[in-house]
C-alpha cells in the first residue's frame, strides 16, 4: 500500500503527458478531457497518500526527500487546478503534467534516503509546508515562463506553427507568469516568517541559499513592478531561478537533515 | 436507392454562368416543387451559394431523374445545362461529404459552406421535399464535416492577410475588445485590415494620413478619429496595433522614433502590421522587446503556410470520407423503402 497510490498518481501524470505528445503529433494541441481527468486523478491519489502518511506520522508528511518531492508535486497540481481554469490557462496542464511526472519519477526511483524526525512544532510544519507550496507556485511560474518564451519565439520568428495557434495569448502568459511569481513569493515570505517564529536552528548554508533564492525572486518582482524588467526577461528569470532552486533543493535538504 | 447530384461550382463554371443558375431563397420552394414533378424522384435538396448550385435528389431510377433534371435546367436557363456535372451513388455521397468538409471549396477547409448546407437542408425540410435517405445523407454529411474539422488540420490557420492579422493580434493580446488601432496611411489594404480588427471587437481606431481630409473621411467611415500626420507619435502611447501603408520611400518608423515611445508604454506590447512597399517600418524593430513586426511578406507567408498545412491534410480527410461513404452506402442497401 506504501507506494501504490504514488505509483497510480505517476501513471496518471504519464497518461496525461503521453496524451499531450500524441495530440501534438496529430497536430491537435488542445488540452483534452483526458488531460484534465488524469491530472485530477493524480491529485486525488497524491492527496490520499499524503493524508495516509500524515495520519500515520501525526505530522505534515514532509519528513524525507521522497515525501518532500511528493508534497511538492501535490502542491503544483493543487495550484494548477486552482489557477489554470481561473486564467483560462488550461493548456498549462499539458506542460505541467510532464514536470510533475518527472518529479514523481525522481521520488520513486531516486534514493529513498533517511527519514527525518517528524516535526510536531506547528510553526515548523507551517514553515516547511508553505515553502513547498511556494515552490509549487514557482514551478508553475516556470512552466508559464517557458510557454511565454515559446510563444514569443514563434511570434518573433513569424512562423505559424502548431504551437502558435494552440498556446494562450502571450499577454495572458506574461500576466500568469507574474501572478504565479507573486503567489510563490508571498507564500515563501510567510513560510520564512513562520520559520523565524518557531525559533528553529538553521544551517547557515541552507539559510544563505534559501535567502538568496527568496531575494532573487523578490528582485525579479520588484524590477517587473517598476517596469525595468520586460515580460520576456521575467519569464527567463522565473525559469532560471527555479532550475537553480531545484538543483539546490536536495543539497539544502541534505544539509538541514540531522546527522 | 440512389443519390443523384447535379450541379455547377467555381471550377466548372464562371461567375457569369453561376449567376444564371443561382436560386434565391424567394424561389426555392417553387423550384423544389418543380423538381419534385420529375418522374422517379423521391426527394430533393438544393444548395445554392455564390460558389455552387447543386441539386441532391433521392431516386431508384437515376437515369430518368438526370434526364428530368437536364430538361428542367434547359427550360430554366435556355440551353445552358452543358456545364453541369452529375454524380450517382457512391460518387454523389462522396461529393456531398467533401463539400460539407470544405474540401471542394475555393479556399480549402473554409467552414462557411457547412452553415450554407445546413440552411439548404432546413429549407428543403420546411418545404417537405426531403426523404428518409436525404435526411440520413445530410445528417451524416454534417457529422463527417464535424469529424474532419476536429480531427484534422483542414481548418487550421488563416487564409487571408486580414484574418492572419486578426489571428496574430489574438495571439498577442488575447481579447481584442478595448484595444486601440492606429492606421498610418489610409490605403485600401490597411482599411480592410482595420475593419477586420474592428469586427473582432477593437474599440478605438485612429487614422493618420498625409492628406488630413482622407484620414478624416476614413475615420468617419469606420467610426474612428483622425490625427494630423505630424502628430501620430503623440497618439502612439495608447496604441496597441499599428497598421502602416504609406507611400513613403523611406522607413517612417525607425528605432530612433519608436524607442522613446516604447519607454512610455510600461512594457505593453505593440503589434506593427506593415503593409507598405517599400516598407514603412525598419525591420530591426522586431528585435525590440514587446514589439511584434509583420510586413506584407511575412503575413502572406503565413497565409501560404496555412494553406500548405491544409493541403497536407487533404489525404487524411479523403480517407475519413471514404469510410463514411462506405457506411452510408451500406445503410442505403439495407433500407430500400425509398418513398418514406
Amino acid at each position: 500500500m506504501d507506494r501504490i497510490l504514488i505509483t497510480g498518481a505517476t501513471f496518471c501524470l504519464l497518461l496525461s503527458f503521453g496524451y499531450t505528445l500524441f495530440a501534438l503529433g496529430a497536430g491537435r494541441f488542445r488540452p483534452g478531457w483526458l488531460n484534465r481527468v488524469a491530472i485530477l486523478g493524480g491529485f486525488v491519489l497524491l492527496s490520499l497518500d499524503l493524508w495516509n502518511r500524515g495520519h500515520t506520522q501525526g505530522s505534515c508528511p514532509i519528513n524525507s526527500l521522497f515525501e518532500v518531492l511528493v508534497f511538492m508535486s501535490w502542491s503544483i497540481l493543487l495550484i494548477y487546478l486552482v489557477i489554470g481554469p481561473a486564467y483560462h490557462l488550461s493548456l498549462l496542464g499539458a506542460f505541467t503534467s510532464p514536470l510533475v511526472f518527472l518529479i514523481l519519477l525522481v521520488a520513486q526511483l531516486g534514493p529513498k534516503g533517511s527519514t527525518w524526525h517528524a516535526q510536531r512544532d506547528p510553526w515548523v510544519a507551517l514553515h516547511a509546508s508553505l515553502s513547498l507550496i511556494a515552490y509549487g507556485a514557482f514551478a508553475l511560474a516556470a512552466v508559464a515562463g517557458l510557454m511565454y518564451l515559446v510563444q514569443n519565439r514563434q511570434l518573433k520568428n513569424r512562423t505559424a506553427g502548431t504551437l502558435l495557434y494552440n498556446l494562450p495569448p502571450i499577454s495572458d502568459l506574461g500576466i500568469a507568469n507574474a501572478r504565479l511569481l507573486w503567489l510563490g513569493f508571498s507564500l515563501l515570505t510567510v513560510g520564512f516568517i513562520a520559520g523565524h517564529i518557531s525559533g528553529m536552528e538553521v544551517n547557515t548554508v541552507k539559510f544563505a541559499v534559501s535567502f538568496l533564492i527568496w531575494a532573487a525572486y523578490g528582485a525579479v518582482l520588484l524590477l517587473r513592478r517598476l517596469h525595468r524588467l520586460p515580460p520576456r526577461r521575467t519569464a527567463e528569470a522565473s525559469l532560471g531561478i527555479f532550475c537553480v532552486a531545484m538543483l539546490l533543493l536536495p543539497a539544502i535538504q541534505y544539509l538541514s537533515s540531522p546527522k | 436507392m440512389n443519390i443523384v447530384c447535379a450541379g455547377i461550382n467555381h471550377r466548372s463554371a464562371t461567375l457569369d454562368i453561376r449567376e444564371k443558375f443561382a436560386i434565391g431563397s424567394h424561389e426555392l420552394a417553387e423550384t423544389l416543387d418543380c423538381i419534385r414533378q420529375i418522374d422517379g424522384l423521391a426527394g430533393a435538396v438544393i444548395v445554392s451559394t455564390c460558389n455552387r448550385v447543386e441539386y441532391y435528389t433521392a431516386s431508384i431510377c437515376p437515369l430518368r431523374v438526370l434526364d428530368g433534371l437536364r430538361g428542367y435546367l434547359q427550360k430554366r436557363t435556355g440551353g445552358n445545362e452543358a456545364v453541369f456535372y452529375t454524380h450517382e451513388s457512391p460518387a454523389s455521397v462522396r461529393h456531398l461529404f467533401r463539400v460539407a468538409s470544405g474540401l471542394d471549396s475555393m479556399v480549402i477547409g473554409e467552414t462557411e459552406i457547412l452553415g450554407q448546407l445546413k440552411q439548404a437542408y432546413a429549407a428543403a425540410m420546411e418545404c417537405g421535399s426531403t426523404t428518409r435517405h436525404l435526411n440520413k445523407l445530410f445528417q451524416h454529411a454534417f457529422r463527417v464535416a464535424k469529424q474532419v474539422r476536429t480531427e484534422t488540420r483542414i481548418t487550421r490557420g488563416s487564409t487571408s492577410v486580414g484574418s492572419v492579422a486578426v489571428d496574430l493580434a489574438g495571439k498577442i493580446f488575447g481579447d481584442l475588445s478595448g484595444l486601440t488601432v492606429m492606421i498610418l496611411g489610409a490605403g485600401d489594404m490597411s482599411e480592410k485590415t482595420a475593419r477586420s480588427l474592428v469586427s473582432r471587437g477593437v474599440r478605438t481606431v485612429i487614422v493618420s494620413n498625409r492628406t488630413f481630409e482622407r484620414a478624416a473621411g476614413l475615420a468617419r467611415e469606420i467610426g474612428g478619429m483622425a490625427v494630423h500626420f505630424d502628430h501620430w507619435p503623440n497618439a502612439f502611447d495608447n496604441v496597441d496595433i499599428l497598421i502602416c501603408s504609406t507611400s513613403s520611400p523611406r522607413p517612417l518608423i525607425t528605432r530612433e522614433i519608436i524607442e522613446p515611445l516604447l519607454a512610455r508604454r510600461n512594457g505593453r506590447p505593440v503589434f506593427i502590421i506593415d503593409l507598405a512597399v517599400p516598407r514603412d517600418a525598419d525591420p530591426l524593430l522586431n528585435e525590440l522587446e514587446n514589439v511584434y513586426l509583420y510586413d506584407i511578406d511575412s503575413l502572406e507567408q503565413i497565409v501560404s503556410q496555412s494553406l500548405e498545412v491544409r493541403r497536407a491534410d487533404v489525404e487524411r480527410c479523403e480517407k475519413m470520407i471514404d469510410h463514411h461513404v462506405t457506411d452510408f452506402v451500406a445503410w442505403t442497401r439495407t433500407h430500400t423503402d425509398f418513398l418514406k
